[in-house]
């Protein structure tokens, strides 16, 4: 018999029909029939935030580390504004998201209601779709689309409009959950064009100087042991975007690093030496390219991608392959193995020969300028912030779930922490939401109750979303959060250095700081700060020993406030112009 | 270049917003812009004119092809196709203008379809191109011919031949 539901009570039960086992929300006017939905079931947790915007970052945190999509309640008007930085946040890194909007009642959109605002309107840019509930009767069609649009394809966030009367208790309707959905204006790409995956393992077993350039695409797609197997037998060098840390091992011999704007100095001489680039699930962000007129200038591109519009819209692609990463790279894989196995000896040693020389040139730079893995700590001295980063590494056996803020800290735990395995490293890499850092990593906490889950953090992004200190006690969130405090904000600060003549407009706030440690007390938790770079490691150990393991901890670390984050890229050149230290005469 | 795209949307709530917004967001060029339910209540046809190199309108095709509601995308001028599009035009005529405009009117084969003592409401059908030419013709008769308003549908079009334009 079918079960006779309200709207509201339809919305919450459609969201455990698919599986959903967290809402992050905040409850509101417009929102509340669905929360009273809410407060009648028990199988969905719901996590009261203490602003929308970290509710939104929270879903985030679980979706990346999780793969599931991440669900958010808000109320209209400003829950729904709040939470836009959090969509745009997913949207830039194409996390999939469910946000559920409350909505004045139908009557009155339009009117200037109290709390009334164009929620799909204002959330259109920076969503992949959207609903609005124009009638109860299609709230379980409308979730069913919006998990299938959030999670298929090049996947996103999703913004579900519902007007207050669609989920009012008093009327009721034959709830029927969809088994499946088809949308004739929306088919994403999964199977690739195997042709194309021929001509591209073709171009592979020809190559002197092949480049595999990994990017979140693999990550989403889960294809990380095919990629393995493929650069393994294929001996390419690979470097990572921010957002495809740990697709590929960090601390194996074949990891160049990330590339970019503050990528390796060996990644990034590689890439504009390549003869040959396999971007794989990348899509040539500005960051990554620096000036494209001046992009690898001798590299046949082969680009992998689910989303064709990512396709030649910066660079231009010699071989093109649309599709799900892990399709391809399947298709790859065994297109290499059934080739390099029709390949003579000659044909075969003369690449390996090739290969060989390409690694030599790799390992001198990576021993020329690579990162300097072999800071000490100095008595008396600030700590190094790449220091704190080791000490991190070290103290998690590189096995934690590392979320960052964004800024010169982000950079840093980019570069020093490897990240072996993918989904580890949660970062706000397209829009760059400071504030992102702390409730992402709630979310990762949530979605991973057992593994160490630290937040990366600078003082500035720290204070962005700190009410959540008092979330993580409500919940009882044992994070561990390593705050690089330099006293100022860092990177601005670090471009007026190197751009403005030093003249540091509005980056520093150093007589103004709170005393962090008090204010983590304040909030329930523990509080360690650190200024002694000796003391470093021990500060890292207290913070992660047996005896706060059910506690967040905050670790405030002072560290160097002059320090900058190399190399950098030279602004408008070629990916090989880096400047790799303060001193001028250090550029290569 | 000038290109017109021929879009079939899902005649839905806020679908056209969605296209009208991708170019605002992505910085694309809109010069005419129509909408229209298709025989199929359910989807909607519209025909937009932009212009850019091969490069960029092939990323406006893809950007459109993503929004969710778009069901198909097609550029018009890579075959051959019929372009048409409506002008109703206003025009002070007075005195001896008044033979020279409804020739004027004639020789590009438009309809006078409102007439006051002292105006005429023509309405013309044609390629753009002509229709700029008409306008131009009234503006730089000599006569006392004082254009007062311009009204223009936007481009429609359709594929020449066989070729059919369907989900």
């Amino acid at each position: 018999m079918t079960e006779m539901l309200s709207g509201g009570d339809m919305l919450i039960r459609a969201l455990q029909d698919e599986g959903v086992e967290y809402i992050f929300g905040y409850p509101g006017g417009s929102a509340l029939h669905i929360y009273d939905a809410i407060f009648r079931q028990q199988k969905i947790e719901h996590i009261l935030v203490r602003h929308e915007q970290a509710a939104t970052h929270m879903a985030d945190g679980y979706a990346r580390s999780t793969g599931d999509p991440g669900v958010v309640l808000v109320t209209s008007g400003p829950g729904a504004t709040n939470a836009i930085t959090g969509i745009a946040t997913a949207y830039m890194d194409s996390i999939p998201m469910i946000v559920i909007s409350g909505q004045v009642p139908s009557d009155l959109i339009g009117t200037d209601a109290f709390q009334e605002t164009d929620m799909v309107g204002i959330s259109r840019p920076v969503v992949k779709h959207s609903f609005m509930v124009r009638d109860a009767s299609e709230i379980p069609g409308v979730v069913k689309k919006a998990f299938h649009i959030a999670t298929t394809g090049r996947p996103g966030p999703v913004v579900i409009d519902v007007p207050k009367d669609t989920t009012d208790p008093s009327a009721t309707y034959a709830y029927e959950y969809p088994k499946s959905v088809s949308l004739r204006s929306y088919k994403p790409a999964f199977e690739g064009d195997s042709s194309a995956v021929n001509q591209a393992i073709q171009a592979l077993l020809a190559a002197k100087r092949p480049v595999f350039y990994v990017g979140g695409g693999v990550v989403q797609a889960d294809a990380e042991g095919v990629l393995r197997d493929l650069v393994k037998a294929a001996r390419v060098p690979v470097t990572s975007t921010l957002m495809g840390l740990g697709a590929y091992p960090g601390t194996d011999e074949q990891s160049l690093g990330m590339l970019g704007m503050h990528g390796t100095y060996e990644a990034n001489m590689a890439m504009h030496d390549a003869d040959l680039i396999f971007a794989l699930g990348a899509r040539f962000d500005d960051r990554v390219t620096n000036n494209p007129d001046k992009f690898s200038p001798k590299a046949t591109i082969v680009h992998l991608d689910v989303d064709p519009a990512s396709v030649d819209k910066i660079i231009h692609s010699d071989i093109t392959l649309i599709g799900d990463a892990g399709w391809v790279l399947n298709a790859l894989w065994e297109a290499y193995q059934a080739r390099d196995a029709e390949r003579d000896d000659d044909a075969r040693q003369k690449q390996q020969q090739d290969l060989e020389q390409w690694w030599q040139h790799i390992n001198e730079w990576r021993s020329a300028h690579g990162l300097n893995h072999n800071l000490q700590a100095q008595e008396g001295q600030n700590i190094l912030p790449q220091l704190a980063i080791q000490s991190l590494y070290r103290t998690t056996k590189g096995d934690a779930f590392v979320t960052s803020d964004v800024g010169q800290h982000q950079m840093f735990a980019a570069q020093y922490y490897h990240f072996d395995e993918p989904r580890r490293w949660i970062n706000s890499g397209g829009l760059g939401t400071m504030g992102f850092g702390l409730p992402s990593a709630m979310g990762v906490q949530m979605g991973n109750p057992e593994s160490v889950v630290a937040c990366v953090t600078g003082e500035g992004s720290f204070m962005m979303n700190m009410q959540e200190l008092s979330t993580c006690l409500q919940y009882g969130l044992p994070i561990k959060i390593i705050n690089l405090n330099n006293q100022a904000l860092g990177m601005v600060k670090q471009w007026q250095d190197m751009q403005y003549g030093g003249r540091h407009s509005q980056s520093t706030y150093s007589d103004s700081l709170p005393d962090f440690k008090t204010l983590v007390e304040a909030f329930g938790h523990v509080g360690i700060k650190v200024s002694d770079a000796t003391q470093l490691d021990a500060a890292m150990e207290e913070a992660f020993s047996e005896a706060n393991k059910n506690r967040l901890v905050f670790v405030d670390v002072w560290v160097d406030p002059h320090e900058h984050v190399y190399p950098m890229a030279i602004k408008g050149g070629a990916m090989n112009d880096m400047i790799l230290s303060k001193s001028p005469d250090a550029k290569p | 270049m000038r290109r017109i795209l021929a879009v079939l949307l899902e005649n839905e709530a806020g679908s056209l917003s969605r296209v009208v917004g991708l170019f605002a967001q992505r910085n694309y060029n809109i010069e005419s812009l129509t909408v229209a339910p298709t025989e199929d209540p359910t989807l909607s046809r519209l025909t937009l004119t932009t212009s850019g190199d091969q490069e960029k309108i092939n990323q406006i095709m893809k950007q459109l092809d993503k929004l969710v509601e778009v069901v198909k995308v097609v550029d018009l001028c890579e075959g051959e196709h019929v372009e048409r599009e409506l002008l109703l035009i206003k025009v002070r005529a007075e005195g001896q203008s008044r033979a020279e405009i409804k020739r004027s009117a004639d020789v590009f084969r438009g309809q006078i379809v409102d007439v006051t003592a002292q105006t005429y409401t023509i309405q013309l059908v044609g390629p753009s191109g002509k229709l700029d030419a008409f306008i131009r013709a009234i503006d730089d008769s000599g006569v006392n011919a004082t254009i007062l308003e311009v009204v223009r549908s936007g481009v429609s079009g359709v594929g020449r031949g066989d070729y059919v334009l369907s989900v």
